[in-house]
């Protein structure tokens, strides 16, 4: 049988990952670093060993930033494994993963699961016709290939990552038809008492002012307060239209490509198989599994850390993953509480500047409710093409929650296993019913948390 | 299947090009990019119909969250594309519709 042993096991090589493996790396511990991506960084540092585009300006420096956490890797006690998907992680602490060389079975004293976060679902309708894609899906292409989405392009949404990703695109020298910001009227106005702790990170509020700046200079469309947004087909079933309500009037805009995006979420995919407890995140409409200071979670020797943990952003993931690898490290007798919290100091301050300006951005940010809790027509869940309608009706015929309409409908139950359609149908569940989205709940994740051959399964027993 | 929805290359950092094949024609493509990218720079959209209403859909996420991107990669169907690093000679088709029980062959191409 396929089996290793480890002090620290870690899921996921982004910056939390990459962070906490350095740390442990640096008392002694003896690590592995699991991650599916076949090279180091998570998605805000893809592909950094090797980035496409020739021209660094159009990346910008705080995707280099990335080059020093990759480097930190090249340790004697850091063993990287790259294409290894994890797949289930049992009571004791051993780690199921698949590779093109076969499956293990890797058992660690503590495990870290530094998963990330992944985009929020935008439904809406015709967001499943090709040609619509996520931002981050276009900046993946963009740092790993080179390549840019086919024109015309709109971007719609909400949100930092569509303003960077609008202005890397067009230093690029992509062309842009518009871009369509979602941000209801009134949020300015909810995000200002926000503004204080904003203000304890002027670089990055800096860096988000001259974003808008960068984008009104280059002569770029821009329409605000956007509704009603929706893909049109042509007779092949491709995205060949953009239609919108702005200014008090329907716009229609001819695309090749549509980018959409509505801020990022944890990925609690495996914290949920755990069956850890996890809490409803107003703000930031989205669930993030609870943790101690130091990232441990209900469960005794499971840590998490970064946007897995809650979203707060690649620098604090990178301090988050440092504080979980110090906390490991007293476990383990490596250090006393005393050094812990000695070395723990400068990332403590750096988690907190960062933590800070989160209020703010969630407030100014949230989505509008049309893409929480979609109009009937629309696509909730890709996979097995439910509609909100369908899931409204099924509400009114008694379901009280999303394991009971996915016994009625599938939802949930495709390859994707809920990930893209998991918080639309709490959210549209609770409003129909009247209730929180935390008394609603969550589908029950099970393992495996990625589709398995039996090959695969059978590979463990070899 | 020419078309205008190719996704362009910016001019990229020095690497090394392997040819694969999409659908059948033969594409270059940048060592690193994945199959589902190899699908996007050859304008091959749709690249799957889904098992349920055959509805045609292409790569989403890019980031292994969303299974739109499952392709038939040398011979395997369901095939992650944007998981999947692309090989010299690789042959990446269209996955349409359910993935068959039993290995596909042309004739199962043809219907």
């Amino acid at each position: 049988m396929n089996s290793d042993t480890y002090d620290l096991a870690i899921v996921g090589a982004g910056p939390a990952g990459m962070a906490a493996a350095r740390t442990a790396a640096a008392q002694d511990l003896s690590v592995v670093l699991l991650d599916e991506q076949p090279a180091p960084g998570g998605q805000i540092y893809r592909s950094i060993r090797r980035p496409a585009p020739e021209d660094r300006r159009i990346l910008g420096p705080d995707y280099y930033h990335g080059e020093t956490l990759v480097r930190d890797l090249d340790h004697s006690r850091i063993e990287y494994r790259p294409g290894t998907t994890v797949w289930a992680l049992d009571d004791d602490h051993t780690l199921c993963a698949s590779s093109p060389e076969g499956s293990t079975r890797i058992h660690a004293q503590r495990i870290l699961l530094a998963t990330g976060a992944q985009e929020r679902p935008v439904p809406f309708p015709g967001w499943t016709l090709p040609g619509v894609m996520t931002c981050g899906a276009a900046q993946i292409l963009l740092k790993s290939s080179g390549l840019v989405p086919s024109q015309p392009l709109v971007l719609a949404g909400s949100g930092p990552l569509l303003l960077l990703i609008a202005a890397q695109l067009h230093r690029a020298g992509v062309a842009i038809e518009a871009v369509l910001d979602t941000t209801p009227a009134g949020h300015q106005l909810d995000a200002l008492p926000h503004l204080p702790g904003a203000l304890r990170n002027l670089p990055l509020l800096w860096k988000g002012l001259g974003l808008l700046r960068e984008l009104k200079q280059a002569g770029i469309q821009r329409f605000a307060q956007v509704s009603d947004l929706r893909a049109l087909a042509n007779e092949e079933g491709r995205l060949h239209q953009v239609q919108f309500h702005a200014d008090n009037a329907t716009h229609r805009l001819p695309a090749q490509s549509l980018l959409v995006h509505q801020g990022v979420v944890p990925n609690v995919q495996l914290s949920r198989a755990l069956g850890l407890e996890h809490r409803w995140h107003e703000l930031q409409q989205c669930w993030h599994p609870v943790t101690n200071d130091w990232g441990e979670t209900s469960r005794e020797g499971v840590f998490i850390s970064g946007d897995s943990a809650g979203i707060a952003g690649a620098k604090a993931a990178e301090q988050a993953g440092t504080l979980v690898a110090l906390e490991v490290a007293r476990q383990l007798n490596r250090l006393s509480t005393t050094q812990r919290d000695e070395q723990a100091r400068p990332a403590l301050k750096d988690l907190a500047r960062e933590r800070a300006i989160r209020p703010f951005l969630d407030a100014l940010y949230q989505p509008a409710r049309s893409f929480l809790s979609p109009a009937d027509e629309t696509l909730v869940c890709r996979c097995e093409e439910v509609s909100a309608g369908e899931l409204r009706q099924m509400v009114d015929e008694g379901c009280r929650g999303p394991n009971q309409t996915k016994a009625f409908c599938r939802s949930g139950m495709g390859p994707c296993q809920g990930r893209l359609c998991g918080l639309t149908v709490s959210q549209v569940i609770a409003e129909r019913r009247g209730v929180p989205v935390d008394e609603v709940g969550y589908y029950q994740i099970r393992m495996p948390i990625k589709p398995l051959t039996l090959g695969e399964l059978a590979d463990l027993h070899k | 299947m020419p078309n205008a929805s190719e996704f362009p290359r910016i001019e990229t950092g020095a690497a090394e090009w392997v040819e694969v094949e999409v659908d059948g024609q033969p594409i270059q493509v940048r060592a690193g990019d994945s199959a589902a990218a190899a699908v996007l720079a050859a304008g091959l959209v749709p690249s799957r119909s889904t098992p349920v209403n055959n509805s045609p859909r292409a790569p989403y996420c890019m980031m292994g969250v969303c299974f739109e991107c499952l392709l038939e990669i040398d011979g395997t169907e369901n095939v992650q594309g944007c998981m999947t690093e692309v090989r010299p000679g690789m042959q990446i088709r269209r996955q349409q519709g359910a993935r068959h029980a039993e290995p596909v062959t042309h004739e199962d191409r043809q219907s």
